[in-house]
């Protein structure tokens, strides 16, 4: 290949993606996972975890699967370290990793199991004025490093470092429900920064606990259609009313194309562009005339150097949720216009819900596997349309269609606007 | 240094500590020919002393009472200090700036219900279903609004609401090291041409329990009276926390002279690592970050140290300076502010940029273990070692 071959339409180094690795509801890797989604299968069941009695919302798609104590930041960590082992051996990388590392985690607190046991150790009697007084004198008394360690916001990213030997100070980001794609585009920067030849990208969220499904119940955004659990997630759906709170976790290794082909790597498709835009009308909901995820779509069209017709599949953000589903649907005729009838547009989350930290990059994975497999995975339980969004949801049944180029949208409260664009590897 | 036209500069300063409100109150204290006086309040957290917020006039940058209502403690600290920064650069009121200019928030969370919190914990006591006790408390008695008031990201999100900034918004977790990552990125991205201007910052509040039973978890909180910084020992761990945000407008060079923009400094070096502190660990990195900033070591040099306070960290660290830049002036500017966490570098960072603009001689901040300075500095170091994890370093130099 020629220089010009490795570089962009803005003569930036052309990223690779050469390693990938997904866990979530449906299971442990690429092939279960895949298989699974484009069968139609979904992960959504009935929480198990804690009791649900007294909630309104007793599903979800959390990931139950691993040896792993019931700590958010635990399994958060276990399933950052399943999806990260996962690519950086697809990508054959051996020993050190020696790039850096970006991880997208949740924001996880102190467990409540955890402020019981010191409770417990304290001996309360149940009538403290200020409970914290007194969980304060049980650390004095004797430290219970856990306890910290657990609630410490570079947690993951710290264990992901040591486990996989990247270089310098690891980023922990949040931006909500954007969080996973922010986590690949600051990789995409690093590299085109020329500040690395390559990036290790992880989106995680293994923070479902009754405390979190109750914060997001009280915001009235959760499905609370409980029966059939599988049948709660229907975006684009007339009747949706929620998403379902789901687990997942993703890691993507980001190479410079031309350092990934001279070491002979497995090219598996090119992360082209992102674009990223901050809405100020709200703390939940976007702008009413979708400005802000307008821009988003176009500026990582722009910064892909394709234009509306360069597009073949959209792997949407599709929460199910009134707001999104419309606001997605608007941004979405706004930018593609005509062409739009003609572009499959999918939501995962009609199967996995809604892995919120870790859905950018649990999304963009499967959108370099439709790439890949020219395989377009469904939207499933699509059976009551919602008339004001027209779009060729690829309902219900997988479909088969080679696409070269796929955006996977991302959006979250506060504002958080996200999008990427992967296309095959250049001929 | 010549100067470059995509330098990193630094056009606005917002900071709020226990010393006062802004950019003036600031520079009063680090100008002044006086050891600034701590501001401590013991009583509150008894055993623990804390650095507390000054009295604020929140409608100054939050004019609506809505949005104040809608934020925890941190969070309107932070949009209130971010709010001082973009006065400061000029951009206030520039929606078009506004509306392009890269975010980059370094954020901690969770700011707990206190009394929702003791009231599970009572319940909990009594009986052996925990779980359902819960759920029965959180159901019905948390705020619907209270999880966004929490939520990391919505300091930045509450920003974009109060300020329109919203060319960007990123939030950057991870304790001190979110101020070293959240200024290294936007560094990186101006000095590679990706971005023109951006905002980055933090905000802490200290006066909170849940946090300080998060650090006590270690030990690491000083207890009773206030003590010196280099000099503080038992009781306790070291650390005073303290409530504070600093909120910095970083631009091109290029893109500040061409709207005629002040410049308090440029940023030469911002960089961290992380790893095992043990058996030199610690050393070893300092001196990589060291070594790749650049530094020679010179009396024209600030080091504003933003060690915790933790004793043993705290003595490795000042030893490492003064082996490795032996005629700087030291001064820990935790000693003034406080213990700030995601703020906490970004805070140095601040300060340190004013120091150099002032072109005063610092006071000793701990004047029995800081010298005196016989000039103003060219060059200001800003370090930062995380309690638990992570190391910082930036380089300012003068204009």
């Amino acid at each position: 290949m020629t220089k010009s071959a490795y570089s962009d339409h803005l003569g930036r180094p052309l990223i690779a993606v050469t390693g990938m690795g997904i866990i979530t509801s449906l299971g442990q890797g690429k092939d279960d996972n895949w298989n699974a989604l484009t069968s139609g299968v979904s992960g959504i069941h009935a929480i198990t975890r804690f009791p649900t009695d007294e909630l309104s919302t007793r599903i979800c798609g959390t990931v139950d699967f691993m040896d792993t104590p019931d700590i958010a930041s635990e399994l958060s960590f276990a399933l950052a370290d399943a999806a990260t082992r996962e690519a950086v051996s697809q990508a054959g990388i051996n020993g050190d990793f020696q790039g850096p590392l970006f991880v997208a985690a949740p924001p996880v607190e102190c467990e409540w199991v955890d402020r019981f046991a010191i409770a417990d150790e304290a001996g309360f009697a149940g009538d403290q004025d200020n409970a914290y007084d007194g969980l304060l004198e049980v650390m004095r008394k004797r430290p219970h490093p856990d306890f910290t360690r657990r609630a410490l916001f570079g947690g993951v990213a710290e264990r992901l470092s040591d486990r996989y030997g990247t270089r310098g100070l690891p980023v922990t980001l949040s931006t909500a429900c954007a969080s996973g794609a922010t986590a690949i585009q600051l990789g995409v920067d690093a590299i085109r920064q020329g500040r690395t030849e390559r990036a290790l990208t992880v989106a995680t969220d293994g923070s479902v606990n009754a405390e979190a499904l109750i914060r997001f119940s009280l915001l009235s955004a959760l499905s609370t259609q409980n029966d059939p659990p599988e049948k709660a997630s229907k975006p684009f759906n007339k009747d949706r009313d929620g998403f379902v709170i789901a687990e997942g976790g993703a890691a993507l290794v980001l190479e410079s194309l031309e350092s990934a082909v001279a070491r002979g790597a497995t090219v598996l498709g090119i992360l082209k562009g992102y674009g990223e835009k901050a809405d100020h009308f709200h703390r939940t909901r976007s702008s009413p005339d979708g400005a802000p995820a307008i821009a988003t779509v176009q500026a990582a069209l722009d910064d892909a150097g394709l234009d509306a017709s360069g597009i073949g599949y959209i792997n949407a953000h599709g929460t199910s949720t009134p707001e999104n589903d419309k606001m997605e649907y608007l941004s979405l005729s706004t930018v593609f216009g005509e062409h739009l009838p003609a572009i499959p547009v999918s939501s995962n989350k009609s199967m996995i819900g809604h892995t919120l930290t870790a859905a950018g990059a649990v999304e963009a994975v499967f959108s370099l596997l439709t790439i890949r497999t020219g395989t377009l995975p469904p939207t499933i339980n699509y059976e009551n349309p919602d008339p004001a969004i027209e779009l060729d949801v690829v309902p219900n049944v997988k479909r088969d269609q080679a696409v070269t180029s796929v955006l996977s949208n991302s959006f979250g409260f506060g504002g958080q606007n996200a999008c990427l664009v992967m296309t095959a590897e250049p001929a | 240094m010549a100067k470059k036209p995509n330098d990193v500069v630094i056009t606005g300063i917002g900071i709020v500590s226990c010393h006062g409100v802004g950019r003036q109150s600031h520079e009063a204290l680090l100008s002044g020919p006086e050891s600034p006086q701590p501001v401590i309040d013991n009583e509150r957290f008894a055993p623990y002393p804390v650095h507390p917020a000054p009295e604020i006039d929140w409608s100054e940058q939050i004019p609506r009472r809505g949005d104040q209502r809608q934020m925890e403690a941190w969070q309107r600290l932070g949009v209130f200090t971010a709010g001082l920064a973009l006065d400061d650069a000029g951009l206030k009121e520039d929606a078009e700036l506004c509306g392009s200019m890269d975010m980059i928030v370094a954020a901690g969370g969770g700011e707990r219900d206190v009394a929702v919190d003791t009231m599970i914990v009572n319940k909990a006591m009594s009986r052996n279903d925990r779980d359902h006790v819960l759920n029965e408390v959180l159901t019905t008695e948390l705020r619907p609004t209270l999880f966004l008031a929490q939520l990391s990201n919505l300091l930045a999100g509450n920003i974009s609401i109060v300020h329109k900034v919203t060319g960007s918004s990123k939030t950057f977790m991870g304790e001190e090291t979110a101020g070293v990552s959240a200024l290294a990125t936007a560094f990186e991205r101006i000095r590679a041409g990706q971005s023109t201007h951006a905002l980055v910052g933090g905000a802490y509040n200290a006066e909170r329990q849940d946090m300080l039973l998060l650090q006590e978890g270690v030990q690491s909180l000083a207890q009773g009276a206030w003590q010196p910084l280099w000099s503080r020992s038992n009781p306790g761990g070291g650390i005073v926390s303290g409530s504070a945000s600093a909120f910095l407008v970083l631009e091109s060079r290029d893109h500040a002279e061409a709207r005629g923009a002040q410049i308090y400094a440029a940023v030469g070096f911002v960089d961290g690592d992380r790893g095992k502190r043990a058996e030199g660990g610690l050393e070893k990195r300092l001196e990589g970050l060291a070594d790749r900033s650049n530094v020679a070591d010179s009396s024209e040099i600030l080091v504003l140290s933003g060690a915790s306070g933790l004793y043993e960290l705290r003595d490795r660290e000042k030893q490492f300076i003064a082996d490795r830049w032996p005629s700087a002036a030291l001064r820990g500017y935790t000693g003034l502010t406080g213990h700030t966490l995601e703020a906490q570098f970004p805070i140095g960072v601040a300060l340190g940029a004013l120091a150099l603009k002032s072109g005063a001689a610092l006071p000793c901040f701990d004047a029995a273990a800081e010298a005196d300075m016989a000039g103003p500095a060219k060059s200001a170091i800003v370090t930062a070692v995380g309690f638990m994890h992570g190391e910082g370093l930036a380089v300012l130099d003068a204009e």
